[in-house]
């Protein structure tokens, strides 16, 4: 297959790329490792892999504002189009592919139950916008859903739509700002306590609705202090965002007395709740004290990740917060149910600050999350968390002779962070270390996050690992760290080897950005 | 549990190899009367069939469009998906990896990507793309937010044609912002004076065509007056079709191109998920929310994809971010990714004339009906009806006849007068037996 600079796509000289001395190929291709040009190398503008009439003749009625010129979107036809985007996949890792320990993201099994139910007609070819009589069981799939999500988390209300974890964030932040208007301290109230670890969505989210971000400093146990927390409180405390578990992989102690002083100095406690497969069935945050908590169902109930979405992000409301829950929601009504999708319409004691989604959120992320919830039972759902963070503790057990943790040998909850303090003087950085992993088959870990540790490496292997996936594991990550520490700095350096690609040049991508492509014109470039 | 592979023995030799007794000496750290000691009141374990059976149920309570005669739109759209569209984006690779940070053995995400960014500048006209928001509305959102930044002014106008609901999003998130908007009131036959209400202190005007009622406007006299002012021009769409056959905005002098591409790839799913395409000039392209995916070379100068300019993004810039968009719609646009690719210039064209033309053809028989008037002169494949009486309840009557006829305008804008106005949608599903089911219905009702 020829690039567009008329060279075989994927060739290469070098040797060594190709696993240990192979001859380079005619196609660039290595058997099952396959290059795939462009759709719009290989399309072309006259071919359609659909087959559809032309309409009898008419006359259009576009108000004068007919396309001229084309699209210029070129056609694959059923078969071409088969292999172009199978061949694309191969070139990808999934959780399927392997064990996939990326910290803080929850690589678990996607069950395929869910994506047949998600694919039932009743729910995937509804419309938002169909008579409610004619979507019950929609709206009784989600009242579920929403007691599940309420008693798993011990809160008074949720707010199914928003459609991914940031999402959720900023409709739950909308609440309290919402919260803090109704009582005429918005004008006071504006700023949000953010601890140096939390994730980045958490202070761009608060900033997004102009509240002003306070850092809370990292301490060296990796937990955020209440007496840090008191020191920043004062009559301008809007809130405090919070992970729990912590990006560190750790259960804040003192949260209770954390949420105690915010509540206190009359602000609110948003919980950020990616980490919350770690206790499910084991704590409920409502009994923490927090006020607004997002659930990233693409994470803790197993909705697909899809190559970075879609997700889905209801978040559950506190009393306190319960009032002012965004359109749309649910409402019994008779023998069924019905939808608040008006401000207006709402009830007395009702006060939703908006809207934050054109429709009633991610369906079909609802269905999965339900077909997970229903399968695992409360009894399974809880024996998940514990796997969870037993998997980590049992890595992080294994490891802790060879790899340095920064916050010393305590139990983590559902994913182990390890800093790059054993690399110093071996030559290999986090980056290479998470580079060589890929050679051995892996997934690498999540790397440089939290920023609080420097080189952080954090591993969540999820419940979904046997004992035997993490022992294999295991020892494909010491006999890496031994060979960092003999000072085999090649085999990371360079790495990886066997990928589809070597490493890729970032630095390059983002100087002069090619985000599109641009069919070559030799003629006008020399023109130019 | 068939999703846990641990058994209690395996779990027992990793609780000693850890060192610890039992589970709860790992959650030590959770306040002790904070810890649950009784279950959850929740039922227990299902096997896959219990699964099947109890989802099925409620499935069954429910209306699909592909099984009525079916006219409903406003936002979201039944087309048919060809079956491998479904086929491919479930292949493990797609559907079970993350967001591409590790590119290396990612490029099959990153490679969609890039034709999807592609595919949707060419469709719109424009520039460059994102590689998607989570909708039209919140993409609708955040294209207000972006030109704020752009023009370092807080006023958005609002045509009294955008989507009530998207209208909603813009509103309730200025509002938190605090920032300004504009909204013009809704005009069945767009004769809104928007450029009366753009002035120097405008930072966008937020127009859509087809707009909300069907109508198809033409942006260049807005475009013109809005850069005039110095404002920009946010073109929006629902229904991404459209642009197979109509001028596509960026010739039309859009600054920002936001709107919902579910129509292509991707089911009705009651609302969700969908893929929010956004597109814009070059010049803002550091300005822009959301992922981006970049053409570079690896170590041994080969060509590939990265995601690119994340400076703007939360994880990097944290507080001073574009946006706090992290997980957007990858698997939604990989949909969308392959029906374009299936249906190509030629099949987008065609499929968009068999819309177009169904829907004229329903608009001349309804239009026929003695007391219902067709509303929108110039469309795509949705129009406007006025009907002698309210619209909702002829929809609610019809819907127990088995036609679910359109949306009642009123439920997007109750009380706003609009009750006997509705909403009719055609598309290449419709065949003229739904067509005659509809008018029918109509007449009997009317």
């Amino acid at each position: 297959m020829l690039n567009r600079s008329g060279q075989i796509a994927g060739r290469s000289d070098d040797a060594t790329s190709a696993g240990g001395g192979a001859h380079p190929t005619f196609t660039g291709n290595r058997a099952l490792q396959q290059e795939e040009a462009l759709l719009f190398e290989i399309g072309r503008r006259e071919t359609t892999g659909i087959d559809i009439a032309e309409p009898e003749a008419f006359k259009p009625r576009l108000n004068g504002l007919e396309r001229k010129g084309g699209v210029d979107i070129p056609g694959l036809s059923e078969p071409e189009t088969m292999r172009h985007f199978v061949k694309l996949s191969q070139k990808n890792y999934g959780i399927d592919t392997g064990l996939f320990p990326l910290g803080s993201c929850t690589m678990k099994h996607n069950p395929r139950l869910n994506e047949k139910m998600a694919r039932l007609p009743g729910f995937g070819d509804i419309h938002p916008l169909q008579p409610l009589s004619t979507v019950q069981g929609a709206l009784a799939l989600m009242e579920e859903l929403s007691r599940w999500l309420l008693e798993t988390t011990g809160m008074k209300a949720v707010a199914l739509s928003p459609k991914a974890g940031a999402h959720g964030e900023l409709a739950g932040m909308m609440a309290i700002k919402a919260a803090i208007d109704a009582k005429g301290e918005g004008a006071t109230r504006r700023v949000v306590l953010v601890p140096d670890s939390a994730h980045g969505t958490n202070p761009a989210t608060a900033a997004l609705i102009g509240f002003q971000v306070k850092p809370v400093p990292a301490r060296d146990d990796g937990w955020v202090h209440v007496e840090d927390v008191k020191a920043l409180l004062g009559p301008d405390i809007a809130g405090i965002m919070l992970t729990n578990p912590n990006t560190c992989g750790l259960f804040e102690p003192q949260i209770v007395e954390i949420a105690a002083a915010i509540h206190e100095a009359g602000g609110y406690f948003y919980c950020d709740g990616a980490n919350f497969n770690a206790i499910v069935g084991k704590a409920r945050p409502g009994d923490l004290g927090v006020d607004a908590m997002h659930i990233n169902l693409h994470k803790t109930f197993s909705t697909p990740h899809g190559g970075g979405g879609p997700g889905s992000g209801p978040v559950v409301l506190s009393g306190r917060l319960a009032a002012f829950a965004p359109v749309p929601y649910l409402k019994a009504e008779g023998e069924g149910l019905t939808l608040v999708e008006h401000d207006a319409a709402a009830a007395e004691g009702e006060a939703p600050f908006g809207r934050i989604t054109a429709f009633h959120g991610q369906m079909g992320m609802y269905v999965r999350a339900l077909s997970y919830m229903l399968s695992h039972g409360g009894d399974g759902i809880k024996q998940a968390s514990e796997d969870a963070v037993l998997n980590a503790n049992y890595v992080r057990a294994c490891l802790s002779d060879l790899m340095s943790l920064p916050f010393g040998d305590k139990p983590c909850m559902h994913e182990a962070l390890f800093d790059d303090a054993w690399l110093k003087g071996t030559g290999v950085t986090t980056l290479d270390f998470a580079k060589a992993m890929i050679d051995e088959g892996y997934h690498p870990m999540t790397v440089y996050f939290p920023l609080v540790v420097h080189g952080a490496m954090l591993v969540e292997p999820t419940e979904s690992e046997s004992k035997a996936s993490l022992d294999l594991f295991i020892a494909a990550l010491r006999d890496l760290a031994m060979a960092a520490k003999d000072g085999d700095a090649t085999r990371f350096t360079g790495a990886p080897y066997h990928a589809p690609r070597r490493r890729l040049d970032e630095t390059r991508a983002a100087r002069s950005p090619v985000l599109t492509y641009r069919t070559p014109e030799p003629v006008r470039e020399a023109a130019e | 549990m068939r999703y846990l592979p641990l058994s209690d023995a395996d779990r027992g030799e990793m609780l000693a190899r850890i060192g610890v007794d039992n589970i709860d000496a790992l959650f030590a750290d959770v306040p002790k009367d904070k810890l649950l000691t009784k279950p959850l009141d929740l039922p227990r374990h299902k096997s896959e069939l219990e699964v099947e059976r109890h989802l099925g149920r409620l499935a069954a309570r429910n209306v699909p469009a592909s099984s009525v005669p079916f006219f409903v739109g406003a936002g979201a759209y039944k087309h048919h998906v060809p079956a491998s569209v479904d086929h491919l984006i479930q292949r493990s690779e797609f559907l079970t990896s993350y967001t591409p940070y590790q590119p290396e053995i990612a490029q099959g995400t990153l490679q969609y990507l890039f034709e999807f960014q592609t595919q949707v500048a060419r469709l719109t006209g424009m520039d460059v793309a994102n590689a998607s928001m989570y909708d039209g509305s919140t993409g609708t959102g955040e294209a207000v937010l972006m030109a704020h930044r752009v023009t370092k002014r807080r006023k958005a106008v609002l045509s009294g044609g955008l989507h009530p609901h998207y209208a909603d999003v813009v509103r309730t998130l200025s509002r938190m912002a605090n920032d300004e908007v504009v909204s013009l009131a809704p005009d069945v036959r767009a004769k809104e004076d928007i450029f009366a209400a753009i002035d120097d202190a405008t930072s966008c005007v937020v127009v859509q065509s087809p707009d909300v009622f069907g109508n198809l406007r033409d942006l260049r006299p807005i475009a013109e007056k809005a850069h005039a002012h110095g404002a920009l021009l946010i073109a929006v769409f629902t229904e991404v079709m459209s642009l197979g056959l109509v001028t596509p905005p960026g010739e039309m002098g859009a600054d920002i191109v936001v709107g919902e591409g579910q129509s292509i790839g991707n089911g009705l799913n009651f609302g969700g998920p969908y893929v929010g395409l956004f597109a814009t000039r070059q010049q803002f392209v550091r300005q822009m929310p959301g992922r981006l995916c970049g053409e570079t070379v690896d170590a041994e100068g080969r060509r590939g994809f990265v995601l690119t300019l994340s400076t703007r993004e939360q994880h990097i810039r944290r507080d001073k971010a574009t946006s706090n968009i992290c997980t957007n719609s990858g698997l939604c646009c990989l949909a969308f990714t392959i029906h374009m690719t299936l249906l190509g210039e030629a099949g987008l064209t065609r499929l968009a004339r068999v819309n177009h033309a169904n829907a004229v053809k329903l608009a001349d028989a309804l239009d026929a009906l003695p007391g219902v008037s067709v509303q929108t002169a110039g469309f795509f494949n949705e129009f406007t009806v006025k009907l002698p009486k309210a619209a909702a309840g002829v929809v609610e009557a019809l819907a127990a006849k088995g036609v679910l006829a359109g949306v009642p305008v009123s439920r997007l804008l109750p009380g706003a007068g609009l009750d006997d106005l509705l909403l009719v949608a055609s598309t290449e599903v419709n065949t003229d037996e739904d067509r005659a089911a509809l008018v029918a219905g109509l007449k009997e009702m009317l």
